[in-house]
């Protein structure tokens, strides 16, 4: 199987996984190579080394996709092959410009939206809290979706696992929906008789423990959002929609490590519940199989050589050995839980990825070619 | 490792994701309860060891999750009926974990509590060393201003009041210190240098005590030695692929170790005594075994 084979009939491709396993390595590269199958493919990056960018044309944060130039394309087609049949653009997120553009694009006025941005609390919430790159990235995608792409493949930001970009978009839109908190602050709102508390002492028991201050910040902030926090769920459901949908790959980028893999099986596990749609696993950096007790002796002998040579070349297979060894096992052990579902393996390559040439080499791999 | 380290109360081990955080904060409570230290290593994932359980001699692990951290909180601090009826109110707990910042702040107050002499926890003992194994640098820096930026917005009021306590436990560089992790490669390097200042800036600014270059590839070969191999290789025709593999193997260590030795020099020129390193472990898998190895290196 290749990544062509796994991602036919999707529009939608979202590399997930922990942090720097090559998440970002493979968006960029699964859209180099559906461009060269004659897609019209944008990538958004998150973060990406900043060589990374430039090889794929980007300089600055930007936050539409921009068309690869024709002369980075040359750069990531190898010399024999034929230039590139569909379209590639990129973007990197810029996750406080995107959140800032949400608010004018559902602000009831210029005025408002203006003042949502003074406001403390959705600075905070804009730039400072954890989740916000994710919700900014999903916001993208959802605004993306709309336009006129045969592909967009969606790099995640650096998490401590997969699961995080399911769960951090949520918190956030669970809180800017506001349902909790408004209930609260609407002191005889239905929400308190349907639960049976009184809402004067939760109130004074919260402002106990919270301290007035925050509270009223609160209360100035969602005052600002006014109808928006419907506007903010109902947005929300739809993006679930989209995540959901058949269109849509989660394709999971991992490492061979034992907890890696264990994790991979489980994450897989929680988007089936979830409905959401698995397409497969790549295992990034796999190391190749060490032959030993085949290392040649014929080296030039001399000063500039000294005899432990040898020596150190077998120390050096004897570790790579092992590390061969464990990937091999995960890798059995991933392919037994998935049961056929696609796996795909990327080598542990000694070129520089960061450049036109190692992401070439990493298409070349995932597409087999 | 400078015995100096190992005298805070308050360890936060950062750096980018994958790195290494939770081996080096590992390795790190080893080196300390070796050394005599009664230590805790503590995460804030909230999906590893809920109660805080022994894993060897002196060294013990807490996974914290907010939500108890809450609980806790509430328990201890808000007298009575008002107590009872937050906890049992669904409303807010929603609230409290909606609203940003707060579930950090939550977990920061539970690592503050655990790094008290007189625990709160009752029937809790006290740890000379919590070692946290904290979140990604971006993460972890923001949850390092969590309570000052809590104290700023709330001003008044029992959680101003104790992020008010916290941010002046972090803010003493006697209490707390921060270790960055980073690996010889670009983007690790990267943010260990953006950490550094993110950290000097702000209300309360923060050194990094000391860095730690983590999984360093061993540098094997000289550059003739490559050069012979490379010839070998060349030389070495196409059906012998044992042979051919068997040098390739060696000579994309070579280039791994180079391009480190690159990176690595970066962390030197910026980080100089401060900066310690750890070798790669060619290893099935990093437990106990391997760790106490890691700790080894890092032992006062
Ligand atoms: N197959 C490979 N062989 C060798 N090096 C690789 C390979 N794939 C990725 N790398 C290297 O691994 C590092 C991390 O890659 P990348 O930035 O794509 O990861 P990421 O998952 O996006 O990280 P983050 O979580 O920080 O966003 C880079 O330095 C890259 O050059
Ligand atoms: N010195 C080392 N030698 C070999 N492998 C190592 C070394 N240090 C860590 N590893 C391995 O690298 C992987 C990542 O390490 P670890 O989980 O400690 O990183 P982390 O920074 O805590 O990651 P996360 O950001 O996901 O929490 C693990 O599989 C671990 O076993
Ligand atoms: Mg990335
Ligand atoms: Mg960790």
């Amino acid at each position: 199987m290749s990544a062509a084979g796994l991602l036919e009939g999707r529009r939608i491709c979202i590399c997930v996984g922990a942090g720097g396993v090559g998440k970002t390595t493979t968006a960029a590269a699964i859209g180099i190579g559906m461009a060269k199958r004659g897609k019209r493919v944008a990538v958004v990056t998150i973060d990406p080394a900043r060589r990374l960018a430039n090889a794929l044309g980007l300089e600055q944060l930007d936050n539409e996709p921009v068309r690869i130039s024709a002369a980075a394309l040359e750069r990531l087609t190898a010399p024999d092959e034929p230039p590139l049949s569909g379209e590639l653009w990129a973007m990197m997120l810029d996750p406080k410009q995107t959140f800032d553009e949400l608010i004018d694009r559902l602000s009831p006025s210029p005025q408002r939206a203006a003042e949502i941005k003074r406001n403390g609390v959705y600075q905070q919430l804009s730039s400072a809290v954890a989740g916000s790159q994710e919700f900014t990235a999903i916001e993208k995608l959802y605004e993306l979706a709309e336009a006129d792409f045969d592909l967009l493949v969606l790099d995640t930001p650096p998490a401590h696992s997969a699961a995080e970009f399911l769960n951090a978009p949520g918190r956030l839109s669970a809180f800017l929906g506001g349902g909790a908190l408004q209930v609260l602050l609407r002191p005889a709102g239905l929400g308190m008789r349907l639960l049976g508390v009184g809402a004067a002492p939760l109130l004074k028991a919260l402002r106990l423990v919270t301290g007035v201050d925050l509270l009223s910040d609160l209360t100035a902030f969602f005052g600002l959002l006014g109808g928006m926090t419907e506007e903010f769920n109902a947005r929300a459901l739809r993006v679930q929609d989209l995540l959901r949908s058949d269109q849509t790959a989660f394709l999971l980028v991992t490492s061979a490590q034992d907890r890696p893999i264990e994790e991979a099986v489980w994450f897989r596990q929680t988007l089936r519940e979830r409905g959401m749609p698995f397409a497969g696993a790549v295992v990034n950096r796999v190391n190749a199989p060490v032959p030993r007790g085949e290392v040649p002796l014929d080296l030039p002998t001399g000063p500039a050589f000294p005899p432990d040579l040898a020596a150190r070349l077998d120390a050096c297979l004897a570790d790579h050995a092992v590390l061969a060894q464990r990937d091999a096992t995960n890798i059995e052990r991933l392919r037994t839980a998935f049961a056929g579902e696609p796996i795909l393996l990327v080598p542990e390559l000694a070129v520089d990825i960061h450049d036109a040439e190692g992401l070439l080499a990493i298409h070349r791999e995932l597409f087999d070619e | 490792m400078s015995p100096e380290l190992f005298s805070h109360r308050l360890i936060f081990v950062t750096g980018k994701g994958g790195v290494g955080k939770t081996t080096v904060a590992l390795a790190l409570g080893l080196a300390a309860a070796a050394a005599g230290r009664r230590t805790i290593v503590a995460d804030i994932q909230g999906s590893g060891e809920q109660q805080e359980a022994e894993l060897a001699p002196g060294l013990f692990r807490l996974s914290v999750d907010p939500q108890s951290a809450m609980d806790e909180y509430l328990l201890v601090k808000v007298p009575g009926p008002a107590a009872q009826l937050l906890r049992q109110s669904r409303l807010f707990a929603a609230f409290a974990m909606a609203t940003p910042g707060m579930r950090e702040l939550l977990c920061m107050g539970k690592l503050w509590e655990l790094a008290q002499f007189e625990r709160r926890t009752p029937d809790a003992d006290a740890y000379d060393l919590v070692v946290v194994d904290a979140p990604a640098s971006g993460h972890g820096a923001a949850i390092l201003r969590t309570p000052r930026t809590f104290a700023d917005i709330a001003q008044v009021g029992p959680i101003a009041h104790q992020a008010q306590t916290i941010a002046a436990t972090l803010r003493d560089p006697e209490f707390t210190a921060v270790v960055a992790v980073s690996t010889a490669e670009e983007m690790p390097v990267n943010e260990t240098l953006e950490l550094r200042d993110a950290l000097a800036t702000g209300p309360d600014p923060l050194e990094l005590q000391a860095v730690i270059l983590n999984a360093r590839y061993p540098d094997r070969f000289t550059t003739a030695q490559a050069s012979a191999i490379a010839a070998a290789l060349a030389r070495t025709p196409a059906p012998a692929d044992g042979v051919r593999s068997a040098l390739s193997v060696a000579l994309t260590e070579h280039a791994r170790a180079r391009r480190e030795a690159a990176q690595a020099q970066r962390l030197s020129a910026a980080f100089g005594p401060r900066l310690l390193t750890l070798p790669y472990l060619f290893e099935p898998a990093i437990e106990l075994p391997q760790l106490r190895r890691l700790a080894a290196e890092l032992s006062p």
